[in-house]
């Protein structure tokens, strides 16, 4: 075992300081939600809205200019960028997308920052939260990330927040998935055995609208009617990184960076 | 059938042709259903006569309930299961025909003609499984999950033992059924191949490289050879984190801390190359029907990062190697026979760990394979530590195909027009880094997808796994599971 041990001291920290200092989030290159600019739009075009595959870009029911985008369905998966003919959904590097409230996902051209008192009951699990983890029908891709969050480049215990076995001891249940028929039970059975207070985070788009496995004869739209959301993270699947900022947004130790469907300026 | 050798069977003369493909040294592969012209259903068995192509399809019209041909092929066991759930078709004489996707009071819901109402009954999660009965009192069940400890895919496992004795095992792996299938249904292939990526997620390649191919094949589609050569960096790349995460898994299940802490920091490495190269972590949003959506540009960057990867990969196997510790929960644990394998239908490192020669990448060579000298590793003892060790080398072998692959890469385009033919069928498929995937796509007569099966690698090697857990240690039960580097969404679909 001393192998391991002189290997180990050997080899030093393989920590990213971010995001306590740095810039080093180990996302280099990393595409995320394409970014709509209405300006570019062109008035009656639908291009974007006609590969969507999960229908996060639909014409607006009223307004024939703009387009309506829900980054809440969005699986990132860049077709219309690629079917825009005027650059008005562009590919971006924006991935920071957890937010509050689920009409911040929305695209609005205000971009009116939701300013809704602090919960104040997470005050005292700042410094230390433990999360209940529950895949309700996720293509291993969010799981994937999720344990990626345990491994020494991002090393998440250093931030104070835990994975634990046991619900009873769990402060955040974090879904994944579009909920299938058969995992809703269990889900819900998981939450009643958590303490209060306790909160709920819907993590990649599956959870927060059911993604592209919803509508089927095997599941619902994610937690929509199924739990009370209290942080959302659309992404497919996000990454560590993103993880990170949405529970570090959830604890008040980062700033909401989304709101009316993109990053503000 | 496009992309196989197509013949049509009636129903008596089924269980003939299994036994002579038996007999012949061949192989089943698997059985699907789809909807027949006649407007009921069709079954369509994947067979291979010899261990190069081409694939044969056998055409079947039941007429009645048709024979079960599980007792020739057990592997069939499961794929008939499910027909039975989904399509409603019933199967004579099936060894075990209890449900397998969907629970006891699910209609079949993708029945033809298609019922009109979608089954509304929702699964009772409390409903008895269908567990044998167990009569000895000393036998203690222990039901575990679906929700278990750690960050884990949800499924139920139920031990029988006596005291550290497992006497037997039942894994129930169909909680997170999404019905995938049924969703590509009146897609295009564009966006059938976003599906086919989030089928499962660290499979997105070989999911979205097999449904490509399928509809390349039935298309009549020829893709540029330069986006060949891609591919096969795509898919090397998607094996390498795949690989790295397995050793990293591994370590956890035999407590060497340092070891795991290893093999995950060296698979982020991995996953943040494939950010850098595609913009994707898991080499998502690249693959299309003729070729590939944009070009990639490997530079000198890539070979430097994965030479550097290849040293650190290689100086960690060998320190696994040196571990006594670890080494000893791995020999003798889980052994998997040849003939366990071959009549349960394990496949990729789980097979050739059992001294099966059989890699599709050689066999049945798509994408620029055909133009790379691949070497496929074997063992023959079955064991977790042979599993270990096939993994260990087809991790080396990897980076050396994508470097070759760097080297020669061509120039030219990477996308050719690939224009669906109304009523075409394909068959695609690819050597993922858990063993053979497949996807048969049936297009309807208005040019949208109509069928897609799939058959992913953990499908086949979830079916094998119980029989090495049997009259095994519960303390090597984690091990053994690791060792087998299962997933529960490609399995459950």
């Amino acid at each position: 075992m001393a192998l391991w041990t002189f290997f180990g001291l050997a080899k030093g920290k393989a920590t990213t300081g971010w995001p306590l200092h740095g810039n080093a989030d180990g996302q280099q290159g990393l595409l995320g939600m394409p970014r709509y600019q209405l300006e570019l739009c062109d008035s009656g075009c639908s291009d974007c809205a006609s590969v969507c595959p999960t229908e996060a870009i639909k014409p607006h029911a009223t307004d024939p200019v703009r387009l309506q985008v829900d980054y809440g369905r969005c699986v990132v998966c860049q077709l219309c960028t690629e079917a825009c003919p005027t650059g008005a959904m562009a590919p971006s590097g924006d991935w920071a997308f957890g937010v509050n409230h689920r009409d911040d996902l929305i695209w609005s051209e205000t971009q009116a920052t939701t300013q809704q008192p602090r919960d104040a009951s997470r005050r005292p699990f700042r410094r230390s939260l433990h999360i209940r983890h529950v895949d309700a029908g996720s293509c291993n891709g969010c799981e994937s990330e999720l344990q990626a969050l345990n491994n020494p480049f991002y090393n998440l215990h250093r931030l104070g927040i835990f994975f634990t076995p046991s619900p009873r001891f769990a402060d955040l249940l974090l879904v994944t998935g579009s909920v299938t028929h058969a995992m809703r039970e269990p889900l819900l059975a998981t939450y009643n055995a958590m303490p209060e207070p306790r909160w709920v985070m819907a993590t990649g788009t599956c959870a927060v609208s059911g993604g592209v496995a919803a509508g089927g004869y095997a599941c619902g739209t994610g937690l929509e009617g199924v739990l009370p959301v209290d942080v959302y993270l659309p992404g497919c699947p996000p990454n560590p990184a993103a993880i990170i900022e949405a529970l570090l947004m959830f604890l008040d130790r980062r700033p909401q960076r989304v709101s009316g469907g993109r990053i503000a300026e | 059938m496009k992309g196989t050798e197509t013949i049509t069977l009636t129903v008596d003369r089924l269980p003939y042709a299994a036994e002579e493909l038996l007999r012949n040294g061949g192989r089943m592969q698997m059985v699907y259903a789809c909807p027949s012209d006649a407007g009921g259903v069709e079954l369509r068995y994947v067979a291979s006569p010899t261990n190069k192509p081409p694939f044969v399809v056998w055409r079947c019209q039941p007429t009645g309930d048709p024979p079960s041909l599980a007792h020739t092929w057990p592997l069939l066991g499961w794929y008939e299961r499910e027909i039975m759930d989904l399509f409603g078709v019933q199967f004579s004489d099936h060894p075990d025909p209890t449900r397998l996707v969907l629970n006891e009071n699910v209609p079949p819901p993708l029945a033809r003609p298609r019922p009109t109402q979608p089954p509304t009954a929702r699964p009772d999660a409390n409903a008895p499984r269908p567990v044998p009965e167990m009569a000895a009192p000393d036998v203690q069940m222990l039901p575990f999950g679906p929700v278990r400890a750690d960050i884990v895919e949800s499924a139920e496992f139920t031990f029988f033992y006596v005291g550290e004795h497992i006497l037997h095992y039942q894994p129930h792996l169909f909680f997170k059924h999404r019905g995938m299938e049924e969703r590509f249904e009146g897609l295009d292939p564009q966006r059938g191949v976003i599906l086919a990526e989030r089928v499962s997620g660290v499979g997105t390649v070989a999911h979205a490289l097999a449904f490509c191919q399928a509809v390349e094949a039935a298309c009549d589609c020829a893709v540029p050879e330069r986006a060949l050569w891609l591919r096969v960096l795509l898919a090397e790349l998607e094996r390498v984190y795949n690989h790295l995460h397995y050793f990293g898994h591994l370590s956890n299940t035999t407590t060497l801390k340092v070891g795991e802490a290893q093999g995950k920091l060296l698979e982020e490495r991995a996953k943040q190359i494939n950010a850098r190269l595609t913009g994707s972590r898991f080499l998502r949003s690249l693959l299309t029907p003729g070729g590939l959506r944009r070009d990639l540009q490997p530079k000198e960057w890539l070979s430097r990062e994965l030479e550097a990867l290849r040293a650190e990969a290689t100086r960690y196997i060998e320190l696994l190697e040196d571990s006594d510790s670890h080494l000893d929960r791995l020999i003798t644990t889980g052994v998997l026979n040849a003939t366990v394998a071959f009549d349960q239908g394990a496949t990729g490192p789980i097979q050739r760990a059992s001294g099966a020669d059989r890699d599709l990448r050689r066999d049945h060579p798509y994408a620029a394979y055909g133009s790379l000298p691949l070497i496929v590793p074997i063992r023959q003892d079955g064991d977790a530590y042979a599993r270990s060790q096939v993994r260990a080398a087809e991790l080396d072998a990897s980076i050396a195909i994508m470097q070759r692959v760097l080297l020669l890469l061509p120039d030219g385009p990477v996308c050719a027009e690939c224009e669906v033919v109304p009523g075409a069928e394909g068959f695609g498929w690819s050597e993922s880094p858990r063993g053979s995937l497949f996807y048969a796509v049936h297009f309807g007569g208005n040019g949208r997808l109509n069928r897609v099966k799939i058959k992913s690698p953990s499908f086949s090697n979830w079916r094998v796994f119980p029989f090495t857990v049997h009259d095994s240690n519960m303390m090597d039960y984690a091990i053994n599971e690791a060792s087998f580097g299962l997933t529960i969404a490609g399995c459950a679909r």
